[in-house]
């Protein structure tokens, strides 16, 4: 028989009991629809996350310490004092790496803030001028960090926006002094600019933040310093002059020559990440919660699988007589057995049909919906989803209509022919 | 009887479609054998109509399931239109099933929510041939129901339905028509129809073998078989001007050359 004969035969057989054939496919429906949104949310924020890692700066590399060996142990990458200030400078001023268009370095670690009777803890980054280009970081009031003010070690500092809401409200911040208490070593600092709002980003809030001078970080703040005298920082931001990964390539090797020569070390007590680096960290987290909540929704399908294999059961058993009448007319067990596989898939690539377009409906309505921060949720509805939904629902028919199907091909057809 | 010796050619006799020979089945019911059908052997040429008579209990179903191929003996051969059925598996049944026997049931048995003319197709759609629409369109013309090709099995009146099942069992050309009390479930006038057809059928060389335990219907036959415990306890023939002729008042019945 055809196979256009039979998905004939099977959409007549599923019309009789219509009301049926829609319930068995709601479960069906629902998992499909369940994967495709889900899959599209997460599709969304993958997409979203990429997009502010990018939008940290679109040619960046980040050099940060190594980690500390202390007797054999190996402590947390970071944590060795060996980055300094003078191999930020040493990456422009060298001229031993071309590709190189500035560097940012900072230092800083977290700290108590007083001001205006108010105090919070958050992080105190000590910066250059650079940093303002580097890490898109603009002042919305007042100004950046000077090159002044770093050459004079100030005693000024720039506030984030939700810091300099908390501390001073909706009043004027610039010329009031905050005290900054770090480690146990305090400074009074004049507030000389409060920054633009960046919103939320990979790593907690960007706005909750004190930048200072990075010289008046390393000598008023953390006094800490590397065992060959040098001012430690806890990372240099090393912009490229463009955005080609050879670039990329080159500036990693360059950089790392000039720091294992300035360290005297063969093996490297650093870090050179670039962006792409933390791109595909990011990338292969969301890459698994988008798998995590696939597989939420798929047991949703499973259900809606066990489903279909009810109702073919209960079918089989109704249609027995039918299936006796087939058989003396002379259709083989195949014959059978592929009418009613065919039922079955035809009712869950139906149901998966339905379950993409409400998915994917649902997917479009969910787009642009906040979700506080100022962030919005933008879904993607992804061809592969689509795809793998299809696929899976209909490989879903397949399975869980093999064993009513077998049994129906199985029956005698005598006491088939007798069933009443 | 003279098998094994007798052949068609030699005897200038029609060639012979059923040759059932000591055929047997043996059910176990728990501790207890049933013997439904004891040794039955006969024969049935091509052309013939006949019909297998016996109260029940008498092992006429299980005697119509072995030559239907629906089942197979516990012992005996049974050779349908020379082929030997006894070594046959499932799928092999079903094909001589399909190619070598029509089925008239007394219910009828056709499929719901299905029109008359795709309902005659099906054993052709199973037998995988070509030019199906067409063929089951002349089923239908020869049971008169041309004009109901379209119609569902609830839009038909019984006799109608049951004229629906002789053009499915016709349609595949087969060797042998089985009916089985095909107008159990009908009224005396429709009953009478439905065998004006079989018996027109039966002019046009078709072979059909009734199973049956009404007399009225055997007496529309030229040969009677009773079978009494699993046996067959007598093989009449009825002379032709004995024979009852079925008439119907719409469809006069042309006179046999």
């Amino acid at each position: 028989m055809g196979f256009l004969e039979s998905v004939r035969m099977a959409l007549r057989a599923l019309g009789a009991n219509k009301l049926r054939a829609a319930l068995t496919m709601l479960g069906v429906i629902i998992g499909v629809a369940a994967v495709i949104a889900l899959m599209s949310i997460g599709r969304g924020i993958q997409a979203s996350i990429q997009a502010q890692i990018q939008a940290l700066g679109s040619n960046l590399l980040f050099v940060s310490p190594g980690a500390q060996n202390q007797g054999g142990v190996r402590t947390q990458a970071g944590s060795a004092p060996t980055l300094t200030y003078e191999d930020a400078l040493a990456i422009v001023e060298s001229g031993r790496v071309p590709e190189v268009l500035g560097v940012a370095p900072e230092s800083g670690g977290f700290a108590q803030v007083v001001a205006n009777g108010q105090n919070t803890n958050v992080r105190v980054t000590g910066v250059t001028p650079s940093y303002e280009d580097v890490r898109s970081f603009h002042a919305a009031i007042g100004e950046f960090i000077t090159r002044e003010q770093v050459d004079s070690r100030s005693l000024v500092a720039v506030l984030g926006a939700n810091t300099k809401t908390l501390l001073f409200g909706e009043g004027d911040a610039i010329g009031q002094t905050i005290r900054v208490n770090q480690q146990n070593v305090a400074a009074n600092l004049r507030v000389v600019g409060v920054l633009e709002p960046k919103g939320s980003g990979f790593g907690g809030s960007q706005d909750d933040l004190v930048l200072v001078p990075i010289t008046t970080q390393m000598t008023r703040l953390n006094r800490a310093r590397t065992s060959r005298g040098g001012f430690t920082v806890s990372s240099i931001n090393v912009q490229l002059a463009d955005e080609k990964i050879e670039t990329s390539n080159l500036a990693v090797q360059n950089i790392g020559d000039l720091l294992r020569e300035r360290h005297r070390v063969i093996q490297d007590d650093f870090t050179i990440r670039s962006q792409q680096d933390i791109l595909n960290t990011a990338t292969q987290i969301t890459g698994a919660i988008t798998l995590f909540l696939g597989a939420v929704a798929g047991i949703s399908l499973l259900v809606g699988g066990i489903g279909i294999m009810n109702i073919m059961l209960v079918s089989v058993t109704e249609r027995t007589r039918e299936i006796g009448i087939r058989k003396a007319i002379g259709a083989k067990r195949r014959d059978i057995l592929t009418q009613f596989l065919i039922e079955a898939t035809v009712v869950s690539v139906l149901g998966g049909g339905i379950g993409i377009a409400l998915g994917g409906g649902g997917a479009s309505l969910l787009n642009g919906i906040s979700f506080g921060g100022g962030q919005t949720l933008t879904t993607v509805v992804s061809l592969d989803a689509v795809l793998l939904a299809f696929t899976v629902s209909a490989c879903i028919g397949l399975f869980f209509g093999v064993y009513p199907a077998v049994k129906a091909s199985r029956l005698n057809p005598i006491e088939a022919l007798r069933y009443e | 009887m003279q098998r094994d010796v007798e052949q068609a050619g030699v005897t200038n006799q029609p060639a012979v479609v059923i040759r059932a020979d000591g055929l047997s089945k043996t059910y176990q019911m728990g501790d207890v054998t049933v013997r439904a059908l004891n040794g039955a052997t006969f024969e049935v040429r091509t052309g013939e109509m006949m019909s297998i008579m016996g109260p029940s209990g008498s092992g006429k179903s299980t005697l119509m399931n072995i030559l239907g191929c629906l089942d197979q003996p516990t012992s005996g051969t049974y050779w349908l239109d020379g082929t030997e059925t006894s070594q046959l598996d499932d799928d092999e049944l079903a094909s001589i099933r399909n190619k070598k026997i029509g089925f008239v049931f007394q219910q009828f048995n056709l499929l719901a929510r299905t029109s008359a003319l795709e309902q005659v197709e099906l054993p052709l759609l199973y037998a995988g041939v070509s030019q199906r629409r067409k063929r089951a369109l002349t089923a239908l013309d020869r049971v008169g129901l041309a004009d109901r090709s379209h119609h569902r099995p609830t839009e038909l009146s019984g006799g109608q339905q049951q004229r629906v099942a002789i053009a499915r069992a016709l349609v595949g050309e087969p060797a042998i028509i089985l009916a089985d009390e095909p107008t159990g479930a009908l009224d005396s006038r429709t009953s009478e129809e439905v065998m004006a057809i079989f018996q027109q059928l039966n002019r046009e060389g078709i072979t059909v073998v009734f199973v049956t335990h009404e007399r009225d219907i055997a007496e529309h036959t030229r040969r009677i078989i009773r079978l009494t415990d699993g046996r067959i306890a007598s093989d009449l023939s009825i002379p032709v001007d004995e024979q009852r002729i079925a008439r119907t008042i719409h469809e006069p019945i042309e006179t046999p050359v």
